[in-house]
């Protein structure tokens, strides 16, 4: 957006000598909020319609289906119903970090949002360190965990708080590991250099360009689940632990506020993937045109992400939870040792190989392509067994 | 096996275990749900699945009703009112009200097994939630109508006969004194 930005100023919008830098700060806050606003939040929302919906079918349900066309809008009744609810602040808690602990979690939630490389030219800011950026600012989630523990004044939600901001801080450890493999690869930090490094097609992308990416990649993944508090790692906020753990004594639209921050995780959680590994926005070079190409890459990037996002889900309604010490024992004994030795495996591979090896794509997206074909024959031998029919659509 | 072999090991117990899962519910994600969206998305009338002799909310053909009376003294709850009185002029059975109370009334059958017509009746019909207590009071007269007089031999008015066949189908299923359907019923049971 930096260059849209110095365009217009150039051309004389804003008269002979205009303050840059008051420009600029006024462009993102403006389209900082467009972009909360109007993707981010509404993201959230929609998202928690789409898991219901996605749970329900995997375990042979409904799911949401009365409130607007197919339930579109039960995310809106939840909202409304959630600002009605009385505002209970208990009486010997931290009143002002109560209050403000919900804030800082969301904070965290929105702010990677300003890094996000939705296609070649729609980004808000391209940071010499943007990944760097989105890895600190997502851990702003610890403090705001902590807080709400503390504040509540409440054993178990001090316990819950804890365990969250341990599980937290423990899978940062994995998932920074794990980015370094893509940066290695690459040589920069910035959100765009990742992706224009990466090509179109499956095997340019880094995810299959050795061995190494490819378990660093799946490493990732399970960590920035962790991180995002989702199952099978969602212990502080399970029902039947400790009944919302660091949420406890939350109600209505502060309540919310969490909840919103762990669905708009998700898309945070696809956006790394896809722009680290997954060749993000890339598209092949099928016009001239800038705008045609910006709107198919656009599609592209929000594809991948949003069938990331879906494998969340389904993941979701999958696995069962897992204890805090399964949990840590995940981290530490095993995540952590293999992104080591992925990090240097990587390293290794580039000093020989320092232009990459197409070869290796090719080998590596050969064997997931087997994988996956070995996986589809699995489900299929499941359906098979059913002995029902196929129903795929979304409308019951 | 060894240390580094059952950390291996674990590892791939982990992994496939996943997958396993994961086969299993993405097969379920492409069947369709079991549930059974009552009431507004079903293939077929709850109702029109229900056998003949179902016990669901009473009704009355007036055009066989005889003015007995029979069903209003089997009723243990008293929910049938009927007033039924000869007509001075006409000398004929004139029915001017026949009120039944589905609130009270327990569906019990009682009312039905002594109609001699089968004019009072169990429909299917089981939906008889409302808004008012007063709408839960079926009355089935609005202007005096004549009782029927069964003929002798069978019956010869056209828009009679199908509803004079179905009260006596009705009443025939029910279970005849020292007969063997009860037998024939428990054989089969």
């Amino acid at each position: 957006m930096q260059q849209w930005v110095d365009s217009l100023i150039a051309s004389g919008a804003f008269g002979h000598n205009p303050p840059r830098d008051l420009i600029y700060v006024l462009f993102i806050f403006v389209f900082s909020a467009v972009v909360f606003l109007g993707v981010a939040f509404p993201f959230a929302g929609i998202v928690s319609w789409v898991e219901r919906r996605v749970w329900a079918r995997i375990q042979s349900r409904v799911g949401p289906n009365r409130v607007g066309p197919n339930g579109f809008l039960q995310w809106l009744a939840d909202g409304v119903k959630n600002v009605c609810k009385e505002d209970l602040v208990p009486a010997e808690a931290d009143a002002r970090l109560f209050k403000l602990a919900p804030y800082l979690v969301v904070i965290a939630f929105v702010m990677p949002w300003t890094v996000m490389p939705f296609s070649s030219d729609l980004i808000l800011a391209d940071l010499n360190v943007g990944i760097l950026y989105m890895t600190a600012v997502t851990a702003l989630t610890v403090v705001g965990v902590l807080m709400a523990g503390w504040s509540s004044n409440d054993k178990w939600s001090l316990i819950g708080g804890v365990r969250s901001a341990a599980q937290i801080v423990s899978y940062e450890i994995p998932a920074g590991l794990s980015i370094f493999p893509a940066v290695l690869l690459t040589g920069t930090l910035s959100m765009q250099g990742l992706i224009r490094a990466q090509g179109w097609a499956p095997n340019h992308w880094f995810a299959f360009a050795n061995p190494f990416t490819f378990l660093a990649a799946n490493i990732l993944y399970i960590s920035s689940l962790a991180e995002g508090n989702r199952t099978p790692f969602d212990l502080p906020e399970a029902d039947s632990e400790l009944v919302a753990g660091f949420a406890t004594e939350y109600s209505g639209m502060r309540y919310l506020f969490f909840f919103m921050a762990e669905w708009g995780n998700l898309f945070i959680i696809g956006a790394i993937l896809t722009t680290l590994y997954l060749g993000g926005w890339q598209f092949p070079h099928v016009s001239d045109d800038r705008i045609v190409m910006n709107v198919l890459q656009l599609v592209t990037f929000n594809v991948k992400v949003l069938f990331l996002v879906f494998v969340s889900m389904w993941i979701r309604a999958t696995l069962p939870r897992v204890r805090i010490d399964q949990l840590m024992s995940v981290c530490w004994k095993y995540l952590i040792p293999i992104s080591f030795v992925n990090m240097i495996g990587t390293a290794i591979w580039v000093a020989i190989w320092p232009d990459g090896n197409p070869i290796a794509g090719d080998v590596m997206l050969a064997l997931f392509s087997v994988l996956l074909v070995l996986f589809v024959r699995r489900i299929i031998y499941y359906f098979r067994r059913s002995k029902m029919e196929m129903y795929l659509s979304p409308v019951v | 096996m060894g240390a580094v072999g059952s950390y291996f090991n674990h590892i791939k117990d982990a992994v496939t275990s996943i997958f396993e899962g994961m086969a299993v519910t993405a097969s379920h994600f492409i069947r369709k749900p079991y549930t059974v969206q009552y009431p507004d998305r079903m293939p077929v009338r709850v109702q029109d699945t229900l056998p003949f002799r179902y016990r669901g909310i009473l009704e009355v053909d007036l055009e066989i009703c005889t003015g007995c009376l029979a069903c209003e003294r089997a009723c243990p709850i008293d929910c049938i009112v009927i007033v039924a009185e000869k007509d001075k002029v006409t000398k004929q059975m004139m029915l001017s009200q026949f009120d039944i109370d589905i609130a009270k009334c327990m569906y019990c059958g009682l009312c039905s097994e002594p109609c001699p017509t089968g004019s009072i009746h169990h429909t299917t019909e089981f939906e008889g939630a409302d808004f008012s207590l007063e709408s839960l009071i079926r009355r089935f007269i609005k202007d005096p109508v004549a009782a029927y007089k069964p003929k002798k031999g069978p019956e010869t008015d056209p828009k009679i006969i199908p509803i004079l066949n179905r009260g006596m189908k009705y009443v025939d299923e029910w279970a005849q004194p020292g007969g063997t359907k009860p037998a024939a019923e428990e054989e089969s049971a």
